[in-house]
């Protein structure tokens, strides 16, 4: 098919406007392509057998049962499988000495987690592969489990890798300044201890894997539900063997990912290695239960955060000492998610000195890694928090103490205590728009009001101003934190014959739009219009190329790839155009999509007519290679921090604990933008989670380490009735390190939303002696902490409670950690 | 085994189903309809909405056996020749970003419309209560509904 492309006499810009998505059209039809849609001649299914203990020895495990059921072809455990069962490794080791235990994709002799692999049965039909599970004979001979990380560290704790000696996966420090001498410099040292608790990323599409054997030496095509097929292929290779250049890995139709995609997964494994050794496709699905207990989970973090000041309120040092929950295991980048952090949690204030330290805890739990903001939202969070208490303590509008702790615009390029320059700013405007917009005053004067009269229903207004880096990452950088491989993109721009555009990018997205705002910087960059660019992406086979999609990079990075290669495209077509038009490259002007002799009017060349004398080769200059296009893989110079200020309103009914945001602002400076709609977008998908965060979603174990959130029943996700209407707005002060001058979106509104909302809580209870209250703020930790104000509203709900997961959870007499009977949380 | 006939988006199909298949595994993995997803195995999600007879159903919630004899309109039957004012409001309003929970999100608004024409933001966000979404925030899908309503959404 060739499409004709009409230009415009003069074109308007394509970036900068709100163009309707170019995927919706097969997404709201249900043309779609998601991976567990994909049926293959003679397919199989896989279905996995887990462990209901948290911690035990397989005494004996026999699949022959399951090989008797009908419609069943295969079953294994781990000793079936022998060197097949290979070990996800952690690419992010992030001390010399980091305790990083095997990892294997089936559990050899020991289980470590409600949820840990033990066998697969393979069958016809995905009915008769779960209901074979059944027949595989599994005894467990029950171990202590450890749950919480101070328990896990405390001496004499029953152990999650006994060969370790040690739960302690590693302490990693870091800083910047002195800070015991900005210490004893200072008027007061405010020290808070705060609650990160961990999350479950339930992106709406549940993984999904199919395996399909193509060749007789192990070639193999995987189709699998992930954010980063180029990664994956790589990983891959190195744990099965199979020849890299033998594995190819499609990303189709991808539902969400907010992190939980960025992984090498078991089944991803287990389906290639069993799909080969049948000679036969595979799939295998998972359940939403699945989802929950054995995606990886993030956050969970326990932080003590130190503030030294002077009695004005000016940070002189900050001090973190942060405990971050591994689980059981290590992920592809379990150990470095929180260090991503370390970074951040100076966020957008000078100061002397900045202390970091870290220690990476395991327990009987599922292993955490990336979660939409990865390390940032968790120290957001904090610095966020503590501002608003010590305003509180010192007496001093919140947002006044941020004024005078932040960079103003006037210092950028400024280099902070962690070392990162931040490239440009303007906290002044973003904040001044955001109190515009929210009636700060107003809001305030209506607090005093029915703080006066007692109101039952009481006001709280809580701020966070934030500042992230994108753009992941700069390779050297990567490099000095011990992360294992580079942070570059990779784009390819071709004219075909016909004149439409190919663009190839090594980016993968999952929901983000990539395939609009990569047409709209293709047009730009070639002066043609977006439908006539077409964008191809997530594939191994036709995108080689790619680090793909996480940490909002895709555009900071991949797009930047894209607009170096379309030039690069124009610059060869230059010299095509000087030679067809006998003119001197020189006098060439590049405008709309065509080259004109400057001076002479009339005599012009399309990019199209470059592009079919490309092709037919009959008439190029002496040197010049028939087609056009060029590749670009750009490597960035630097991170890229968006930032902004977000203000809540919560009421809370002080009779019930229940909370209710009222008005949420935000002002968000992201630079420039491609498209303002997807933005936007963008912006309340991360609101929502962010809010999630604060009020709604907490994962829940029992003592005896059994996920008791382990469903969309117990795991609020919130509804659309959960949430309020966003005001949002954005400033724009654009990024100087990148030619776009954008600098990402992705993750703003998650990293911001979560301090703004649960500082509004607290401000809303501060006259009840509240400071704290842990997230999430459930009607019943805010009510508890009204009526018992140093409880933080508790560490969990109360006992007997479905919440605290006491009501399907029991446990049988015995000792410690043994006593599992039912798991709960399980339909 | 028994014995069931459906319409599904207008097509007559006939299978020997097990008395415990899902609709929505029926749909999928038997009639091939494979725009309706699964999101869930607990009727929380609502990503596998469809309207049985008119009315929206969770089909995960609902099995084969009990279809027979129905009529199904799944997310590829919706468009009549044209898209449902719903699909293109989804589309205009950017309603949808990764567009898993989207099939189930615009059939249940479809029956949201026809049996409030003119629901307020209130009404919208709780007539969609049972569908999640883990991308929009719902600012925009409420703001879809809207759109559509104001276009005559309810047909």
């Amino acid at each position: 098919m060739t499409e004709t492309v009409e230009r415009p006499l003069a074109r308007e810009n394509s970036v900068g406007q709100p163009l309707r998505r170019k995927e919706d059209a097969r997404l709201v039809t249900g043309r779609t392509n998601w991976t567990d849609n994909i049926v293959l001649p003679g397919m199989l299914h896989m279905a996995v057998l887990r462990s209901p203990m948290a911690h035990a020895r397989i005494t004996r495990i026999d699949v022959s049962g399951a090989l008797q059921r009908p419609g069943v072809v295969a079953a294994y455990s781990a000793a079936d499988l022998g060197d097949a069962n290979g070990s996800i490794p952690c690419v992010w080791p992030v001390t010399d000495d980091m305790v990083s235990p095997p990892h294997p994709c089936l559990a050899i002799d020991e289980v470590r987690y409600v949820g840990d692999a033990v066998a697969v049965v393979i069958a016809a039909d995905r009915y008769a592969a779960a209901d074979a599970l059944e027949a595989i004979d599994v005894d467990y001979e029950p171990l202590p489990a450890v749950v919480e990380m101070p328990a896990a560290l405390a001496e004499g704790s029953p152990l999650v890798h006994s060969e370790s000696g040690t739960n302690k996966c590693y302490t990693w420090e870091f800083g910047g300044g002195d800070y015991e001498a900005a210490k004893a410099k200072a008027d007061r040292v405010f020290t808070r201890h705060y609650v990160n608790q961990r999350l479950i990323p339930m992106a709406m599409e549940p993984r999904a894997v199919v395996a399909n054997p193509t060749g007789p030496d192990g070639e193999i095509t995987l189709w699998s539900a992930t954010q980063i097929p180029h990664v994956l292929r790589v990983l891959l290779a190195l744990v099965t063997g199979i020849p890299e250049n033998k594995i190819r890995v499609i990303a189709p139709d991808v539902g969400g990912g907010f992190g939980s995609k960025l992984q090498l997964y078991r089944e991803e494994v287990l389906a290639v290695v069993i799909a080969n050794r049948l000679g036969r496709p595979l799939k295998w699905t998972e359940s939403r239960s699945e989802n929950a207990q054995v995606t990886h989970h993030g956050r969970d973090q326990l932080q003590e955060i130190e503030l030294a000041v002077t009695n004005e309120g000016k940070i002189l040092g900050l001090r973190v000492d942060l405990t971050a929950n591994m689980g059981a295991y290590l992920h592809i980048i379990t150990p470095g998610v929180p260090l991503l952090g370390a970074f951040m949690f100076n966020s957008i204030y000078k100061m002397e000195a900045l202390s970091f330290t870290c220690t990476g805890v395991f327990t009987n739990t599922t292993p955490t890694d990336a979660y939409r903001g990865a390390g940032r939202p968790e120290a957001t969070f904090a610095i966020e928090r503590i501002m608003d208490d010590l305003a509180a303590e010192l007496g001093v509008d919140p947002l006044e103490l941020r004024r005078r702790n932040w960079i103003t615009h006037e210092e950028f390029p400024y280099t902070t205590i962690a070392g990162l320059e931040y490239d440009s700013g303007n906290y002044e405007a973003a904040t001044a728009r955001a109190v515009e917009l929210f009636d700060y005053d107003g809001l305030r004067a209506e607090q005093k009001a029915r703080r006066e009269r007692k109101d039952p229903v009481q006001l709280g207004i809580g701020v966070s101003t934030f500042t992230e880096m994108c753009g992941l990452a700069p390779s050297r950088v990567l490099g000095s934190l011990k992360y294992v491989a580079g942070g570059w993109e990779h784009a390819t721009v071709r004219i075909l014959p016909t004149g439409v555009v190919e663009v190839v990018t090594g980016t993968s997205p999952h929901g983000q739009g990539h395939v609009t705002a990569w047409s709209q910087i293709a047009a730009d960059a070639l002066g043609v219009d977006p439908s006539a660019v077409q964008v191809i992406h997530g594939d191994t086979g036709t995108s080689p190329y790619g680090m793909d999609s996480y940490g909002s990079r895709s555009l900071v990075v991949g797009g930047v790839a894209l607009v170096q290669a379309a030039e690069r495209v124009v610059e060869k077509a230059k010299v095509i155009a000087a030679h067809l038009l006998e003119a001197d490259a020189a006098d060439l002007e590049y405008k709309d999509g065509a080259f004109n002799v400057k001076g002479s009017p009339g005599s012009s060349k399309t990019i199209q007519e470059v592009a079919f004398e490309a092709f037919t080769a009959h008439n190029l200059p002496d040197g010049v290679e028939p087609t056009l296009q060029a590749n670009s893989t750009l490597d960035p110079s630097t991170f890229s921090f968006p930032h902004g200020t977000h203000l809540c309103a919560v009421d809370i009914d002080t009779e019930t604990g229940m909370t209710k945001i009222r008005t949420y602002v935000c002002v968000d400076d992201i630079g420039k933008v491609i498209n303002p709609m997807i933005v936007e977008g963008q912006v309340h998908g991360g609101l929502a989670q962010g809010i999630a965060q604060a009020l709604f979603e907490e994962a829940v174990y029992d003592d005896a380490g059994n996920l008791v959130t382990g469903s969309l029943v117990d795991y609020l996700v919130p509804a659309a009735p959960d949430l309020p209407h966003f005001t949002t707005d954005r400033t724009e002060t654009p990024s100087t390190t990148n030619p776009l001058g954008v600098k990402g979106v992705g993750e703003a509104g998650t990293i911001a939303s979560t301090p703004a909302v649960v500082n509004a809580v607290v401000d809303a209870l501060r006259p009840f002696g509240v400071d704290d209250v842990r997230m999430a703020c459930t009607p019943e930790r805010v009510w508890r902490a009204i009526n018992d104000a140093g409880s933080k509203g508790g560490d969990r709900a109360a006992e007997g409670t479905v919440a605290y997961g006491g009501a399907t959870t029991e446990s049988t007499a015995g000792g410690q950690g043994d006593g599992i009977e039912k798991t709960g949380g399980q339909a | 085994m028994v014995h069931i006939s459906v319409t599904v988006d207008g097509a007559q199909t006939q299978h020997d189903v097990e008395p415990r298949l899902l609709l929505v595994h029926y749909l999928r993995e038997r009639v091939g309809k494979v725009g309706t997803p699964v999101g869930c195995d607990t009727s929380n999600c609502g990503a596998c909405t469809v309207l049985l007879d008119g009315k929206s159903v969770k089909s995960c919630s609902v099995l084969a056996v009990q279809a027979d004899g129905s009529e199904i309109t799944t997310i590829e039957g919706l468009a009549n020749g044209e898209w449902h004012p719903v699909q293109s409001a989804f589309k205009e309003c950017h309603a949808l970003q990764c567009g898993y929970c989207t099939p189930g999100m615009i059939m249940a608004s479809v029956d949201l419309l026809n049996s409030n024409p003119s629901p307020s933001e209130e009404e919208i966000r709780a007539g969609l209560e049972g569908n999640l979404c883990r991308c929009t925030g719902y600012q925009n899908i409420v703001k879809a509904v809207q759109t559509a309503a104001a276009q005559g959404g309810a047909r």
